[in-house]
This record gives C-alpha cells, sequence and structure tokens, in this order.
C-alpha cells in the first residue's frame, strides 16, 4: 500500500557526485518492490511540484530502524535542498510509487543496464533476481567515474561487471549503445533491464530486441504530482490492445516494456 | 464551507482516495469533459513561483470512456461528482451534458467557460454574457431537473460582474468563480497559471461577483491550501471553495484544511 508520512532524515553521506540520502520509511519499506519509486514535497512554500527518487535500498531493521536510502544528484532547487537536509529534518515522503519491474518466472539470465543515479533503481532488483537463481550482469554508464553508484554487495553477487564512462574516468570510455551489444552477447541474457535517460533507454529498447531479449525500461518523466492526479507526466506507450494511448509515467509506469513506448514521439 | 475537488486535479478519483475521503468532500469535479477524446501535449506542466503552470489542452478520455471506465468507480464509492463538461459548439456542449446526465450517481453539472480553448473560441465565446448565457441555456435545455448546474468563469474582473449577472439569471444554481490565470509555458505554449500565485486574484473575481449578486451562491477557487484561504474566500463572500493545485503538492490537503477548520471552529 502506499503511504504519506514524515519520514525523517537519519544519514546523509556523499559519495561521488551523489548525496546517499537514508529516510525512516517503514511504511515504504514493507511493500517496496525494485522499481517502485518515492515522491517527495518540498516545503519551502514556493515549490508546488514534487520530486520523484529511485529507491536504492531498503532495509527493514537498520540500527535506524526500517529505512530506504535514495541517490540524490544536486542540481535544481529541489535536490539540492534534499542533498543539504540535516540528520533529523523531515520530509513529506509518499511512497512505494508505480509499476515496478516484472521479474522472470524462470532462472533466466538477465542483463541490467544503468546511467548515472538512475543506476540506484537497480541494485535492489539485482538483489532479488539472485535471489531468484537468474545469473545478473551488470553494465553500469556515467559521464565521469565520481557519477558511477558503487554497490559492493551487487557487484559481488554479478556474473560480470561492466562500466563505461564517457570521459574514459572509470571503465572503458564509450557510451551504453556502444558497450551494449558486447554485454548482451557476453550475458546472454534473455531480459534486459535499464534505467537512464530516454536517450539510453531507447538504445537499449533497440539493440535489445535486434538480440531477442526483452526489455524493461524505467522510464523519467518529470512528475510534477507523483500519484496521477495531474497528467503531467504523459508517455506515448502502445498497450496490450496494439491501440496507441498516452499513459501517465507515475502511475502506468515508471517501468515500462521497451517495445511498447513510441520513442519518436518521447 | 462546502470543500470541492478542482477539476483536474483530482485524477480519476481513484488516485486520490487513499489520502482523502472523497465521499465526504462537497463534491467531486471531473477533469473537463469534451465530447471526442483530447490527447492533450506531453509538455504539460512547469513550476513557476509558488506556482504551476499547465497547457490546457484538456487532455480527457471523451464523455462516452469516461461514463465506462471513471464514472462507475465514483458512483460506487458515493463520491458527490460534478462532471465539467465544455466544447467548441453549444450544441457541442448539449450532447456532452445529455450524455454525462444519465449516469447514475452524478450530483451536478460544472460548465466550464473559464477556458479560452482557441479551437473553441471562434464558435462560441463563452466570456462575453450573450455568449455565456447561450451555453448556459443550452445545457439546462437538456439537464435532468435532479442535476444542479454550477457555471466555473475565469477570473476577468472587468467582465465578470456582466457575465455573472447574465449566467445567474439565465438559470444557473452557482457560479465557480476564481481558477488559473492565463500563461505560457517556457517554450511558449498556451498555458495557464494556478496556485497560491494566483490566490489574490482569484479573492478579487470571488469579491466583485459577490458585490453584484449578493444572494448568489458563490464557490472560489485558486490557490487554497490552508484553512485561513479558505476563510479568506468566505470573507470575500464565497460559500464554497475548490481545492486544485494544492493536491498536486500534498494529496491529503483535503483532510488537513478539514482538520483546521474543525480545531478552528471549536
Ligand atoms: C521516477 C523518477 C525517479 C527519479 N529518481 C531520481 C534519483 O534517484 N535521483 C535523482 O537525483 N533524481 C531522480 N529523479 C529526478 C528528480 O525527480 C528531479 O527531477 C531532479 O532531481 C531535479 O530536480 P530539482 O528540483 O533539483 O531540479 P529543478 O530544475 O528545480 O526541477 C526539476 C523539477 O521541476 C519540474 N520541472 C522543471 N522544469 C520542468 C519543465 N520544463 N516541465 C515540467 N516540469 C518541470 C519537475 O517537477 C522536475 O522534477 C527521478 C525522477 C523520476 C521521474
Ligand atoms: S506526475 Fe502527476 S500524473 Fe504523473
Amino acid at each position: 500500500m502506499t503511504l504519506q508520512s514524515t519520514a525523517e532524515v537519519r544519514a546523509s553521506e556523499r559519495v561521488g557526485a551523489f548525496q546517499h540520502v537514508t529516510l525512516a520509511a517503514p511504511g515504504v519499506v514493507e511493500t517496496f518492490r525494485p522499481g517502485n519509486f518515492v515522491s517527495i514535497g518540498l516545503d519551502d512554500g514556493v515549490h508546488l511540484a514534487r520530486r520523484s527518487f529511485w529507491v536504492h535500498r531498503v532495509r527493514s531493521s537498520s540500527s535506524f530502524g526500517a529505512t530506504i536510502d535514495i541517490v540524490v544528484r544536486p542540481g535544481g532547487a529541489g535536490s539540492t535542498w534534499l542533498a543539504g537536509l540535516p540528520v533529523g529534518a523531515s520530509v513529506d515522503l509518499i511512497g512505494p510509487l508505480g509499476r515496478p519491474f516484472a521479474q522472470p518466472k524462470e532462472p533466466v539470465p538477465c542483463l541490467l543496464v544503468g546511467e548515472g543515479y538512475a543506476a540506484a533503481s537497480l541494485f535492489p532488483l539485482a538483489e532479488r533476481l539472485v535471489e531468484r537463481g537468474c545469473p545478473v550482469s551488470l553494465l553500469l554508464a556515467a559521464d565521469t567515474a565520481d557519477e558511477v553508484i558503487d554497490g559492493l554487495d551487487v557487484r559481488r553477487s554479478a556474473e560480470a561487471v561492466t562500466v563505461v564512462t564517457g570521459d574514459g574516468s572509470m571503465g572503458a570510455q564509450g557510451s551504453v549503445a556502444q558497450a551494449l551489444p558486447g554485454a548482451l552477447q557476453r550475458s546472454g541474457a534473455s531480459v534486459v533491464y535499464a534505467a537512464g535517460p530516454s536517450s539510453t533507454l531507447h538504445a537499449v529498447a533497440g539493440v535489445s530486441e535486434l538480440h531477442g531479449a526483452w526489455s524493461q525500461v524505467a522510464l523519467e518523466v518529470n512528475q510534477p504530482c507523483g500519484t496521477g492526479l495531474c497528467h503531467g507526466c504523459i508517455v506515448p506507450a502502445v498497450g496490450e490492445d496494439a491501440i496507441a494511448h498516452r499513459v501517465r509515467a507515475c502511475a502506468e509506469g515508471p517501468v515500462f516494456r521497451g517495445d511498447r513506448i513510441q520513442w519518436g514521439l518521447l | 464551507m462546502r470543500l470541492f475537488v478542482a477539476a483536474g486535479c483530482g485524477g480519476t478519483g481513484r488516485e486520490l482516495a487513499p489520502y482523502a475521503d472523497l465521499a465526504g468532500v462537497g463534491g467531486f469535479v471531473t477533469r473537463t469533459l469534451t465530447l471526442d477524446p483530447r490527447r492533450g501535449s506531453r509538455l504539460r506542466i512547469a513550476e513557476s513561483p509558488s506556482g504551476l503552470v499547465r497547457a490546457h489542452l484538456l487532455q480527457n478520455p471523451g464523455v462516452d470512456r469516461f461514463l465506462t471506465t471513471e464514472m462507475p468507480w465514483l458512483a460506487q464509492q458515493g463520491v458527490p461528482t460534478w462532471a465539467s463538461v465544455t466544447g467548441a459548439t453549444t450544441d457541442e456542449i448539449a450532447a456532452v451534458v445529455r450524455r454525462v446526465a444519465t449516469a447514475p450517481g452524478l450530483s451536478g453539472i460544472e460548465l466550464n467557460l473559464a477556458v479560452d480553448d482557441p479551437g473553441a473560441l471562434r464558435l462560441h465565446d463563452g466570456s462575453t454574457p450573450k455568449g455565456a448565457a447561450a451555453a448556459v441555456r443550452a445545457v439546462l435545455d437538456v439537464l435532468p431537473e435532479s442535476l444542479a448546474l454550477h457555471v466555473k468563469l475565469g477570473s476577468d474582473v472587468r467582465r465578470l460582474p456582466v457575465v455573472a449577472r447574465a449566467v445567474a439569471e439565465v438559470g444557473a444554481d452557482a457560479l465557480v468563480v476564481g481558477g488559473a490565470l492565463p500563461a505560457a509555458l517556457p517554450n511558449g505554449t498556451a498555458a495557464e497559471l494556478s496556485g497560491p500565485a494566483v490566490l489574490p486574484t482569484a479573492l478579487r473575481a470571488v469579491r466583485t461577483v459577490c458585490h453584484e449578486l449578493p444572494e448568489f451562491p458563490v464557490i472560489g477557487v485558486g490557490g487554497v491550501r490552508s484553512a485561513a484561504d479558505v476563510r479568506a474566500f468566505g470573507s470575500a463572500g464565497a460559500r464554497g471553495v475548490q481545492v486544485g493545485s494544492a493536491l498536486l503538492h500534498d494529496p491529503s490537503v483535503l483532510a488537513r484544511i478539514t482538520a483546521e477548520l474543525e480545531e478552528q471552529s471549536r
């Protein structure tokens, strides 16, 4: 069930380009599924639109109780405010929200492709897939090394981890589009999960289809409300009925089958 | 003071239900329905200081689809539902009303004359006394006795007194006054501004109409987010208020306002 609560900041730590923020969120932890997000309201009285964040990690009992971690890239008003909150501060939190990643019924090989902070959403997914016996490979991408999310536990349980950066400061120099065909081949994946900018997701959807793999993409469209009320996060997508619809990224997504999105219209 | 969910801000109702007692609200106004579905644009909402700017392309599923997919749920939950309607011509408005009026559970119609739909403006202009009266007459001709008619007017205070009087004289049951102001998205798309930023303009509009028609029921709308705002509309002469953009920022705002009002009346 989705809950709105006043969540306390339990820890906040700078890691590379990101601020990892730990929030007390009992209700979110119990019902969270990988691919869900949380929505945060700013209380500065000026910004009305809420901000959505991927859940990077859930812990049902840490030394802080039930918590979630989010990975914030400080940039505009909302993310800078959130990243700067001291321990003990409160935020208006709604979650878990959105349709999660669909997980395979059989233990098939999976490739997880994440770029920048959006890769945060793939770490809990990797854990669940490994628990289900799926061989998991990771392709992590970012512009620079300090934007590659680190996740030691997941790296250890993965079959293979490929890193590419735009400037070559970590892993190979290049983009997801360049590294993907090789990673797909090596992993033998029949399902590809991806999170990142929409140009990357478009490439993933295309390359996956060429290789005969299913793709599940976690879309990021500005979400003014996050809860399905405003119809401000419209995505052009083809439904089960083969008819093109305009659906809400927050309510009908944010995870979609890559072949369902009308990328040219996005 | 009756609290309404403003048109276009409550999703289909289902999304708001976890955060609000919809059966207990004064009324749930649907997003504005047209005869045919309107797809809307993708870039729909941007932030402005204490406001939201949204393209007003009247995205909606069309009245027939609304009746099969959204209205039955609202009726089943006992939500006092007001169908917001508009059209490019008075005939089209009447056709929408005729269809929606048969829906079991409907409380009334909110005729939306506040939208300056560029397509519609050439065919009928609800912002003139004559145009507004003609539209109201077209609705009343097909409206069953059991349903009430609210008419929503924009907040152009120079025209308001005459338009309001014309609408009241034709036989509307109440006026909804205030609402969003003409604006533009950063890319130039025609849009409207709502949120706390417009509250003073809505108060002025309500005051103007209540001065012109002291006995006529007026519902204020524009930027309400607290009990103090509700009281300000009350002082201006309104008998009810609609809550809109505040729901996108905080879907629980109705419950909070209700609790604040009860607290203060004790
Ligand atoms: C599902 C999802 C998950 C996300 N996960 C993360 C995450 O894990 N980490 C992270 O750092 N970020 C994440 N984001 C992005 C995050 O929500 C913010 O958009 C981002 O942090 C920038 O917000 P800001 O307030 O700093 O920037 P600002 O520039 O102040 O504001 C951006 C926000 O303002 C609104 N906005 C601004 N311009 C427009 C426009 N032209 N049209 C419409 N709306 C506009 C939107 O609400 C947008 O979210 C996610 C977004 C989504 C949709
Ligand atoms: S963000 Fe408002 S409907 Fe999706």
